[in-house]
């Protein structure tokens, strides 16, 4: 395990990798009462075709995060039961390219790491059980179908990608679940949760040899195959303009995207990152001109943000809230982009964006769930996330009005909207 | 942890922590929850938010906290037992990260103490502007309740639950309230809610106490002081004779169910325990049957309300499991209360919770949250005190507490489609 040193933000990161090809991340946290692990798979709900032993496998839209309920089985129990009884905090998460599972806990870590390992690298379901959790999950689904932020995100995706699988619902639907079987799930295990395929990142006040050493003691002693991937084959433009949808809410939403240039894996997406962020800063963010006149107009309220993403394949800027007219909002941010990229951004607007942005991401590194979260991005997108400040060194105005340019265009944009139901 | 008294009715408590990347300061005017004045104290901390005498509009607010390297200051109102919270929390990167090496904490003292004394006024009142838009901003928070189905049933379950008590105002109070909301009385409000309440400051980060107390002690100076009201006495709730049941109607694709459990004793740590075992953790009753074993629901959880003595419980379900779910929820409650209990269960549900004790430190939020919540009800156990109380609780004491907790209403959520 080999120490890493980021002086300006006061951070050490131990990195390691097992002769199995896991990934190991130890970030000593001392003072730290509570102690944190995550283990991931770079497998999400965009991961639905795939090549196995040389077949291409189409599978259910929502299986990795079906897959993900079901790893807390095992053959004695469950292990989410198994974590509780020594007071950890246990819970996953799927999303649209990896799925996560972590623990927090005071006491007991080296024995809740090895519960962890283990349950997520030996799978055990039966028809019954699997059968079992449709109930659970189609309860989940209702829950999030009625939730209006879910809805006009999804939409949104959906509207910007016309074949990627960006667009599928990463808990799939009540309709594509109810085609998952034991067998399917234990294929996807088989190709995703192989070591080689995975990192663990444990956050706290921790001894990263012990770390690694446990893993290689309860991990299996081999990698798998690097899988390929069909994420559609998806076109510049958009796949369809504007979108809405009635629902019972108390006013209007709205997104509206940008659908922007994929951007290759290595250190050019955190550039892509950093660079995407100021340009929301700059365009939109709480300390834009921009924003306050829509505010001071009633036009957007606290609500109202937006962000840049990125995903394998994908990359897309949004921006939205409650507004009683979103088209009217939608187009004041396209003016406002027009008139930055005319006109340029003040020097010292341009400035202390910069430096506000530098402090929230250094407030980001009070979370341990942020810490492992984003050091497992930049490992499966091929960058080293610490490593901002840099990037905050050597970024231009000009570099930012040309990613307004190129990307927040009147045809690159969807609007996504909801509104309320008619009495 | 240290605790001083600035002035009359102003506590400052610090909580000394290096370890953080960044500071906060919180400042709180704690008054008692009231239908008349809930939603009047919202819209002053959004108005104070918009302009102080220096800095009158929002982009000369933001440039100042960008410079300081993007500090945030945010509006909060909470409800504390039947006390109402609101003011401001300020979070700023440590002085030790400020790549200038500035200080940062005094600056962002003194904008906080701007933004609560020095508001931008015209003719003795706030700007027409500001008072109209956050009128109308509070009014959409107040609706917006109902987007999240789940947070608008729980709380409809309190208001029906404790109707007449002020535990069931809701902490922005209401729409109509809030739309006749007159400038001069606002402006008036203004002044007794800074003057007449308790203000409650808190700090976590990296600077000593000295250095705090003499940052605010400047910050507030201008901060007029007069006789703080005594904190309200709570009332306690009343149990009606039977359970009540309600159905509400909307466009739904889930129902939601909430039921409300009053607790007659007075042992809240074994209360505290009792509920871990009902519905606390993903350990509990609720989870391992309404979920796992029946797979009725995605969430089933129970939340006990410590300063007013109740338990609810929240879960999202089909319309026609309506009656099976009520009916496992209350056979999982009479379980713990009879003791059915496996060995493991009492030994988890305690872990779960001294857990969470012992790693509220590592969270400047859920101490500033924490120890605002104490201040706010009269008490002052530290979280070590309280872990140390859930270590003591007995099997015994937890079926005594749990006896006592009845059911008292039931509210569900469901949709329109559904048949009579």
């Amino acid at each position: 395990m080999n120490p890493v040193f980021y002086e300006s933000i006061g951070e050490t990161v131990y990195c390691g990798t097992l002769p199995n090809g896991l990934e190991i991340r130890v970030v000593p946290k001392p003072g730290y009462a509570k102690k944190y692990a995550f283990f991931a798979t770079r497998y999400g709900g965009m991961d639905t075709r795939f090549q196995l032993s040389g077949q291409w496998l189409d599978t259910p839209a929502g299986i990795a995060h079906y897959l993900e309920h079901k790893m807390f089985d095992t053959k004695e129990g469950n292990a989410l039961q198994e974590l509780a009884k020594n007071g950890a905090e246990p819970n996953a998460f799927t999303s649209n390219a990896m799925t996560g599972y972590y623990f927090d806990s005071t006491d007991h870590f080296e024995e809740n790491l090895n519960i962890l390992l283990s349950f997520v690298s030996v799978p055990w379901f039966t028809e019954e059980s699997v059968a079992k959790e449709q109930g659970i999950i189609a309860q989940e689904i209702r829950m999030i179908e009625d939730n209006p932020d879910w809805q006009i995100y999804v939409r949104m995706l959906r509207a910007l990608y016309r074949d990627s699988t960006a667009r599928i619902s990463i808990a799939g639907t009540v309709e594509s679940i109810s085609h998952i079987t034991a067998d399917t799930l234990y294929d996807c295990h088989r190709a995703f949760y192989t070591p080689s395929n995975m990192i663990l990142t444990a956050v706290g006040d921790l001894d990263p040899v012990q770390v690694a050493d446990l893993a290689r003691r309860v991990l299996p002693a081999e990698g798998g195959p690097a899988i390929p991937r069909d994420y559609g084959q998806e076109p510049e433009a958009v796949a369809q303009r504007e979108t809405r949808l009635a629902m019972e809410v108390s006013s209007p939403q709205f997104l509206t995207g940008f659908k922007c240039r994929p951007v290759p894996e290595g250190e050019g997406q955190l550039r892509a990152i950093v660079l995407g962020d100021i340009a929301c800063d700059l365009l939109f963010g709480d300390s834009s001109p921009l924003y306050q006149r829509l505010y001071s107009q009633g036009l957007i309220n606290s609500s109202f943000g937006g962000e840049f993403e990125l995903m394998p394949g994908a990359a897309y800027l949004y921006a939205g809230g409650e507004s009683k007219d979103p088209k009217a909002v939608a187009a004041e941010i396209q003016k406002e982009a027009d008139r930055l990229v005319r006109e340029g951004v003040g020097e010292d607007f341009f400035q202390r964006t910069l430096r506000a942005n530098f402090g929230s991401n250094l407030r980001g590194l009070n979370s341990f769930e942020n810490i492992a979260v984003s050091l497992t991005e930049g490992y499966f997108g091929g960058y080293d996330p610490l490593r901002f400040p840099q990037i905050f060194d050597s970024l231009t105005q000009e570099d930012v009005l040309a990613f307004l340019r190129d990307n927040v265009t009147a045809e690159r944009s969807v609007l996504s909207e909801i509104v309320p139901k008619e009495a | 942890m240290t605790r001083t008294q600035l002035a009359g009715g102003m506590y400052l408590t610090c909580l000394p922590a290096k370890k953080f990347k960044t500071s906060l300061l919180s400042a709180q005017f704690v008054v008692p929850l009231r239908w008349e004045t809930a939603s009047a104290n919202a819209l002053i901390s959004a108005i104070l938010r918009r302009g102080t005498v220096t800095c009158p509009d929002m982009g000369a607010l933001s440039a100042r906290l960008d410079k300081l390297y993007g500090a945030r200051i945010d509006v909060t109102v909470r409800k504390k037992g039947e006390s109402q919270c609101v003011g401001f929390v300020a979070s700023l990167i440590d002085d030790s990260f400020a790549p200038g090496g500035e200080r940062l904490l005094e600056p962002t003292a003194t904008l906080l103490g701007e933004l609560i004394c020095s508001p931008v006024t015209r003719d003795g009142l706030f700007l027409e502007d500001y008072f109209e838009n956050e009128k109308t901003n509070l009014i959409d928070a107040i609706r917006s309740i109902l987007n999240d189905k789940r947070s608008y049933a729980d709380s409809r379950l309190l208001q029906e639950m404790c109707t007449g008590e002020p535990y069931g105002i809701p902490r922005l109070g209401n729409e109509q309230i809030t739309a006749a909301l007159h400038p001069q009385l606002l402006f008036e409000g203004y002044r007794h809610l800074i003057a007449s309440s308790r203000l409650e400051i808190f700090y976590s980060g990296s600077a000593e106490h000295a250095r705090v107390e003499a940052a605010l002690r400047s910050a507030l100076a201008e901060l007029p002081r007069a006789a703080v009201e005594p904190p309200p006495e709570l009332t306690p709730h009343v149990l009606p004779e039977e359970p009540r049941f309600l159905t509400e109607r909307l466009d739904v694709s889930q129902g939601k169910l909430g039921m409300g459990f009053s607790c007659g004793s007075e042992d809240t740590a074994a209360l505290l325990v009792g509920n871990t075992l009902f519905g606390g953790s993903s350990n509990s009753k609720l989870f391992l049957n309404v979920r796992e074993k029946l797979s009725l629901c995605y969430y089933a959880s129970s939340l006990y309300h410590r300063q007013k003595g109740l338990i609810t419980v929240s879960s999202g379900i089909e319309f026609e499991h309506y009656q099976q779910a009520c009916d496992e929820i209350r056979a999982q409650l009479a379980a713990v209360q009879e003791g059915r209990l496996e060995d493991w269960e009492l030994e988890a549900a305690k872990s779960t919770l001294l857990n969470a004790y012992s790693s509220m430190g590592d969270s400047q939020g859920k101490l500033e949250n924490f120890y605002l919540g104490q201040a706010a009800t009269g008490r002052n156990e530290s979280p070590e005190e309280l872990a140390a109380q859930v270590r003591e609780v007995t099997l015994e004491r937890i079926l005594q507490a749990m006896s006592t907790v009845k059911l008292d209403t039931v509210y569900f959520l469901q949709g329109k489609e559904a048949e009579e």
